[in-house]
């Protein structure tokens, strides 16, 4: 197997952690991984960028414009920033959280109306899917677990075996919260595979 | 076990499989994960120093006195070293001494996007740059050795690519943990560790010998190495840019450079020979390109088709090599940029609650009446809207000489020099004293946050927490500066807006020589912050006059809420964001914000 994913979200969001457990994932399926992230500013609400590539043998770290399979966007706006790196036919998975810009906050921009955008990634992406990434969080048990929630949409999007992606999760997080991100994956999991359960 | 390292992990993991003593370093993107990452290990010394200079010569003295011994740093931290480093390729060391200097291609978060291959070129020492992590760790692990080899500092350089970017790596964690020995005495070598001119002069020639013997290792060590393919095309490359070259020309023949300085002449001649055509791919300078051509060798591509400027990725050496005529793929076909909706941008901003609020709130009203000389910190975002407060920046510690330069030029303005309290020790003292002494006329605000905050918060001098945690001895910033000779000193809460614009009213009223205004406040990502009750606006009473938006606060949003009279949107606060700081409460004409608790 052979993907390539970028996950972008903005500083605090927990992108980072979740593209390390990505690249995880990638190791213990038997591939070669790669992970590589810029988080100069991102502390400070910046735009955070993290790309994944699994492969046989992968040489750059970074995929190329063009050829992500899976755009991971933590917030809407970010899906859009980054659309023009998705390969043509390539999936879009959005967490459905707006999270204003000080660009939008002073008055210099407007945030783009979410039908609009969602509108925008579907005529470019082969298939968008929207997951309510902070409500399932909330209902696993923190606000905090968006990323298990959102990895648990990725694995189902992906043919791999999900406890692989489940022990990758649980080997990341402090054990007092095992229990809630186990439900935060299969909640996020259930949103991609039964969405109308 | 194989496990995912970013390259500053896997530096730290070679540097401690080495051996090293002692690791010391000033934090800066993106070097800081190499010492955060040593101070874990059982067995090994790790220290923050108050600038690079400090870290290298620290390292110098362990490395003079036969320990191993590791200085890290950021690009233009080498700047800083770059003194002593001079001075010690001639002295040589005994126990290895190895220089991690993570360069910034792209300027991601740096000044500039200087080549530190160059340096090795310039103090002629070698210089290892490895590809991925697992060979961060190896060339570490090997830079030790070669430096007590050769009697040499040895450079490792890395990128902020190779830094932060995660690959597997071969680690076979013991964790035993060892116990340091006492070094053994002090073996004096006056003739050569004390370089007065005389012994420098006897050890130049010794120095270019030992780089002929270097170079000539290095035709055959392992870290130099030619796959062979495809004769046609041969690539000479390093780095990174041998991961992209790898990929792109799968395939073709490609000459691996792990030792960047001294070349492997013979090994590039005869590679050069048996290719049909020559490329050199090499990110930022035409350092290998310049010394092959010199060689006399034909280049059929290089910096007039791979670009000078920039980080190189596979988009931008794919085009580049599309334009030389080279055998790569096609340009992969890509999805259009979304256009409609316009996509607004995200610059970065102070965060919610951020100390340095207030004073850049004050300074507006400066505006017209002073020049605000800045410096490297978060702070720097004052030069972004709201702000717009900071008129020039050019390197640690610059803030206090260009201010002090400026006002005895003549300047009419008031001068106001911006500096953090991090930044204050790494370079700012010696430009203080310097000011104080020619009774100079300007106002230093020192920002104390109590942490390096930029890069991520890392301890220093006026935090007195050591990097390996323990209790060190704080120094307080108002008493160095009235040690100093400075007569008019005030300090201020971060939050408390009047009081900040009191003082600077006050500071800049002084004729009579330099004064400084200590705002103090901890950083929200330390320990000493304290969140309070949020604040909230009362959409009654706000007028949306905007004055609340020019704090340039992330937690203040407009609301849905139109004033009529105004014809704007009334402001809120998201209640998740909010610290409880009450700049903005403070700044309220109206009294529209109230405390919630």
């Amino acid at each position: 197997m052979q993907k390539n994913f970028l996950f972008v979200g903005v500083g605090g969001q927990g992108v980072l952690t979740a593209s390390d457990i990505a690249a995880q994932v990638g190791i213990d399926l038997g591939l070669e991984a790669k992970k590589s992230e810029i988080h100069g500013f991102a502390q400070r609400g910046g735009v955070v960028e993290s790309h994944v590539r699994w492969a046989p043998r992968v040489g750059s770290p970074t995929c190329e414009k063009g050829t992500v399979d899976v755009l991971v966007a933590f917030e809407l706006l970010e899906a859009a920033r980054w659309i023009e790196w998705l390969r043509p036919g390539g999936t879009v998975l959005v967490n459905d959280q707006k999270i204003t810009p000080m660009s939008v906050s002073v008055g210099d921009a407007v945030y783009p109306d979410r039908e609009a955008l969602l509108k925008g990634l579907r005529a470019r992406a082969g298939r968008v899917v929207v997951v309510d990434g902070l409500g399932l969080a909330e209902k696993a048990g923190t606000v905090r677990a968006v990323n298990t929630v959102v990895l648990g949409a990725l694995s189902a999007l992906l043919e791999t075996p999900p406890e692989v992606w489940e022990e990758a999760i649980i080997r990341r997080v402090p054990p007092r919260y095992a229990d809630i991100n186990r439900a935060a994956f299969h909640m996020g999991r259930d949103a991609v595979v039964a969405p109308n359960r | 076990m194989k496990r995912l390292l970013s390259g500053n992990e896997a530096i730290a993991l070679g540097a401690w499989e080495a051996g090293v003593r002692y690791a010391t370093a000033y934090p800066g993107t993106p070097s800081t994960e190499v010492l955060e990452n040593l101070a874990q290990y059982a067995g090994v010394r790790a220290e923050w120093a108050a600038n690079e200079k400090v870290a290298l010569d620290a390292a110098a003295g362990a490395a003079f006195g036969g320990a191993r011994a590791l200085a890290a740093m950021k690009h233009v931290g080498v700047n800083v070293a770059a003194d002593s480093l001079m001075s010690l390729s001639y002295t040589g060391v005994r126990g290895g001494l190895v220089l991690v200097s993570a360069d910034d291609p792209g300027a991601f978060s740096s000044q500039n996007e200087q080549d530190n291959r160059q340096y090795a070129r310039f103090g002629k020492f070698p210089c290892l740059e490895p590809s991925d992590s697992e060979e961060a760790r190896q060339f570490t692990r090997l830079a030790f050795d070669l430096s007590e080899r050769f009697q040499c500092p040895v450079m490792v350089r890395s990128t902020t690519r190779l830094s932060h970017s995660k690959s597997p790596v071969e680690v076979e964690m013991p964790g035993e943990h060892r116990q340091q020995e006492p070094l053994p005495p002090f073996e004096r070598h006056p003739d050569r560790y004390v370089i007065i001119p005389a012994v420098a002069r006897r050890r130049h020639p010794e120095i270019e010998q030992r780089l002929l013997a270097i170079a000539e290792w290095g035709e055959t060590a392992p870290l130099n190495r030619i796959e062979w393919g495809d004769r046609s095309l041969g690539i000479i490359t390093c780095g990174m840019a041998y991961q992209h070259v790898r990929e792109l020309f799968a395939g073709y023949s490609i000459l691996k450079l792990g030792m960047v300085h001294p070349l492997p002449g013979r090994m590039i001649r005869e590679f050069a020979a048996q290719v049909e055509r020559l490329v050199v791919v090499e990110e930022l300078d035409p350092v290998i390109e310049e010394q092959v051509r010199a060689m006399g060798i034909e280049v059929a591509a290089g910096k007039e088709f791979f670009p000078l400027c920039g980080e190189f990725t596979l988009e931008k050496v794919r085009q580049a090599a599309l334009k030389a005529g080279l055998p790569v793929a096609p340009m992969p076909e890509q999805v259009e940029p979304l256009t409609e909706p316009v996509v607004p941008p995200r610059p970065p901003a102070l965060c919610p609650g951020c100390p340095h609020r207030a004073f850049f709130y004050n300074l507006r009203r400066w505006r017209k009446q002073a020049v605000f000389s800045g410096d490297i910190g978060c702070y720097s975002m004052g030069f972004l809207p709201p702000f717009d407060a900071m008129d020039m920046l050019i390197s640690m510690g610059a803030s206090i000489g260009m201010a002090h330069g400026l006002k005895q030029a003549g300047a009419q303005e008031k001068v106001i020099a911006i500096i953090g309290d991090s930044t204050f020790f790494h370079a700012g003292l010696s430009p203080l004293a310097s000011t104080v002494y020619n009774r100079g006329n300007i106002v230093v605000a020192v920002l104390d946050n109590r942490i390096t905050a930029m890069t991520g918060g890392q301890q220093h001098p006026g935090t007195g927490i050591t990097l390996q945690g323990e209790e060190g001895r704080r120094i307080e910033i108002a008493p160095v500066a009235r040690a100093m000779g400075v007569e008019h000193i005030w300090e201020v809460d971060a939050w408390d807006v009047k009081e900040i614009g009191r003082a600077l009213r006050e500071a800049m009223a002084v004729e009579d020589g330099p004064s400084v205004v200590v705002v103090r406040g901890a950083c929200v990502f330390t320990p000493y912050f304290q969140q309070r009750p949020v604040v909230a606006v009362d959409l009654e009473t706000c007028t949306a006059c905007g004055t609340c938006f020019r704090v340039g606060c992330p937690a203040i949003l407009k609301s849905e809420v139109i004033d009529e009279r105004a014809n704007k949107p009334k402001a809120t606060i998201d209640p998740l964001l909010c610290t409880g700081c009450t700049v903005c409460l403070q700044v309220c004409p109206v009294g529209a914000i109230y405390e919630t608790g």
